[in-house]
């Protein structure tokens, strides 16, 4: 909870936004906070948001049983076609979190320094099996002692060498590396 | 007949058909207080499946009936006495977002002319219990089945949102569900009775607070559950 | 069969006149269901106490095309019994021509305890014909839980189902004091108003025990629970308000031929 995702797609609306057709879902334990929060922050067209209500079990809407999901996705896809991008945001991260590849096409994963800098040793399949490992608040490090050196250590062996990319949001609100990383990956096809 | 596989799996409450995602009033009876402990639950599960859940299973049962027949199917007159019978949008609505998932779900599972023509029928989508007839249809189930299920999906999925709702011990509640299986099959052969006969004279059975709640939550702007 | 539990059949059937006037050509009633016009209305009367077990009461109302007929009562239905006694039914049928307007907005049913009653109503309206039905239900009298009651409603619409509900209360009936159903409610009830000429209503909450709810086949019904009778009118009718539909009841006063009466006489139960 709360390692940044929503400020992670605030930041990739705000710097692809200007040339791609964007749509975000979100997936909330309470329905509207985060889909209100990016309404709020403005960053994106309020009729470009869609939040799914998951019944308590947000991993389950996006791995499990992903029927919500898809129908707000394709809901968007056919109110708004074309669109490039649809970013879908779970709901109440932890390290067991992962998406169904029924629904998604890349998925990142996002961890918290604050939460410490032993996370990346503990794996669980976000950590390994993610696209994209982002470690954001990397600003708050000296504050909570964490070692950023050893968090890219253990996360490049959790990761068999995938990408991660190590960020803050506050620091940095266009999330320059993670936005290269997705643009890139849009000129790669799906699979 | 012995239980069949397919059954089985259209009963899970696991088969990825969106279900999790609604409490089946539950949500909105714990908000008010009506339902605080495990008695509370009984009686409202009681209640709804005498209704919600008769009606339901009736309608499964039906459409299975019919869509395992020869002809062209009369979604149309089923749905509007689905329709009829559900004066709460947001029950009709809710009933159409689950109708959807499971027909996503089913035509993976049961490919073919039954659910392919369901899928085209109306553009925002068929009830639930109308879709569920017509993928036991699909599986090559017969109504009979399609009315257990709609009757133990009646009272299992409200059952499960109370236990993440209110902390239950998921032991007895399981124990209350097993109380009341006698209930589910009665409710069950009842609606199968009636599959045969003309859609306007299915049972019916209205849960007031059902659809007086329904409609409360939809308009909350903060909730777990879609319905 | 109760010794002297009463078959009865009432009969309306009203017809537009060519001055604009809906006249009644046939009015018929017998206990313990009398029918009286007075002040633009029938008046449904109890002629005898009742519904006692067995006894079974239908009326038909045929209301031709372009008329315009208010029912109402003078009194609380109160449906009497003892429990294990018979059961009394009443059963309403009513047909309504095109562009004929039915109001049917009588006191409430009490069901006592004890008692064992079936009310039915089987609605079929024309094309552009018009509806307002009122149905409330008061679950015991003051202290005491309700018998065995069921309450149905057919409403068909130029051939097409709009409305079917059928509320089960009283012991036998699973759940039905449960937080699905009453709640525990002392009173529950319902408007139905079909107008073909009424622009769609939205769904509107007025708290969590009354809302209206618009069918899906045009029309809507406003539906409440509440402690007690006096509640669920107060509710009803803000529903009524709320739903812009509250003029279907005003409506403007419909006049009846004078000249017909109730020719069903008084006898006394025997
Ligand atoms: N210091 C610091 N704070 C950050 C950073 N990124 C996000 N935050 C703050 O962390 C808090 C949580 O951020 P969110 O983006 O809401 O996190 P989330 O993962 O979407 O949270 P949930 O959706 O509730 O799981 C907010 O107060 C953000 O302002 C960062 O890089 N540095
Ligand atoms: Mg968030």
């Amino acid at each position: 909870m709360g390692s940044g995702k929503t400020a992670l797609v605030a930041a990739l609306c705000r710097s692809l936004a200007g040339d791609l057709a964007l749509a975000v879902v979100t997936n909330d334990i309470y329905t509207t906070e985060d889909a209100d929060f990016l309404r709020q922050a403005g960053v994106l067209a309020g009729e470009r948001i869609v939040a799914v209500e998951t019944g308590c079990c947000p991993h389950t809407a996006i791995r499990d049983d992903i029927g919500a999901n898809l129908e707000a996705v394709e809901g968007l896809e056919e109110r708004l076609a074309p669109l490039d991008l649809v970013l879908v945001e779970s709901g109440g991260d932890n390290l067991t979190a992962t998406f169904s590849r029924g629904l998604v096409d890349r998925q990142i994963f996002v961890l918290d320094v604050a939460g410490g800098d032993k996370v990346p040793r503990k794996g669980g399949p976000g950590v390994t099996g993610a696209d994209l490992l982002v470690v954001n608040k990397v600003d708050l490090a000296p504050a909570v002692r964490a070692d950023l050196a050893v968090m890219a250590r253990d996360a490049a062996a959790r990761r068999g060498g995938g990408p991660v990319v190590f960020c803050s949001l506050t620091d940095d609100p266009a999330a320059g590396a993670v936005t290269s990383w997705v643009r890139a990956q849009l000129a790669v096809p799906p699979g | 007949m012995s239980l069949r596989a397919a059954a089985l799996l259209l009963a899970d409450g696991r088969f990825p058909a969106g279900g999790h995602a609604h409490s089946g009033g539950v949500e909105a009876a714990v908000a008010r207080g009506r339902v605080g402990d495990l008695d509370d639950l009984v009686a409202f599960l009681r209640g709804r499946l005498a209704t919600a859940g008769l009606v339901d299973a009736a309608l499964a049962a039906t459409t299975c009936h019919r869509a395992g027949g020869a002809g062209v199917l009369p979604w149309g007159e089923l749905v509007a006495e689905a329709d009829a019978r559900q004066p709460s949008p947001a029950l009709r609505a809710s009933a159409r977002v689950q109708g959807r998932a499971l027909l996503r779900v089913g035509r993976r599972a049961w490919p073919g002319p039954i659910l392919d023509e369901l899928a085209c029928a109306g553009p925002d989508g068929t009830p639930h219990s109308v879709v569920l007839g017509a993928c036991a249809a699909a599986a090559g189930l017969r109504p009979g089945d399609a009315a257990a299920i709609a009757a133990h999906q009646a009272v299992a999925g409200p059952a499960s949102a109370a236990v993440r709702l209110l902390g239950f011990d998921p032991l007895a509640v399981a124990a209350a569900l097993a109380d009341l299986a006698d209930d589910v099959d009665r409710v069950a052969a009842d609606a199968a009775r009636t599959a045969g006969g003309s859609a306007a004279d299915l049972p019916c059975g209205s849960a007031l607070l059902l659809e007086l709640g329904a409609e409360d939550h939809a308009a909350w702007e903060v909730r777990l559950f879609a319905s | 069969m109760r010794a002297g539990a009463l078959r009865a059949g009432a009969a309306v059937v009203a017809r537009l006149g060519p001055d604009g006037v809906t006249r009644l050509e046939v009015l018929r009633s017998s206990p313990p269901l009398g029918l009286r016009q007075a002040a633009g209305s029938l008046w449904m009367v109890g002629t005898a106490a009742g519904p006692l077990p067995g006894d079974r009461v239908t009326l038909r109302i045929d209301v031709g095309a372009g008329a315009a007929v208010t029912v109402r009562s003078t009194a609380a239905t109160v449906a009497l019994g003892r429990s294990g006694s018979a059961r009394s039914e009443l059963l309403v049928e009513a047909a309504v021509g095109a562009h004929g307007q039915l109001r049917w907005l009588p006191e409430p049913t009490v069901a006592t305890a004890g008692c064992h009653h079936r009310g039915l109503a089987r609605v079929s309206l024309a094309a552009g014909a018009r509806l307002v039905w009122r149905d409330e239900l008061v679950l015991g009298r003051h202290g005491e839980g309700p018998g065995r009651l069921t309450s149905r409603i057919d409403v068909e619409s130029d051939g097409s189902a709009v409305l079917r509900q059928e509320l089960r209360l009283g012991p036998g009936a699973p759940g039905w004091e449960g937080p699905a159903v009453t709640g525990g409610a002392g009173a529950v009830g319902m408007v139905v108003v079909f107008d073909p000429g009424h622009p769609p209503t939205t769904a509107t909450c007025l708290g969590p025990e009354c809302a209206t709810l618009p069918l899906a086949a045009g029309g809507v019904l406003i539906s409440a629970v509440a402690p007690g009778a006096s509640e669920l009118r107060r509710r009803l009718d803000a529903g009524m308000v709320a739903g812009e539909v509250a003029g279907g009841v005003e409506g403007g006063p419909v006049r009846h031929s004078p000249e017909l009466s109730d020719h069903g006489g008084e006898p006394a139960r025997r």
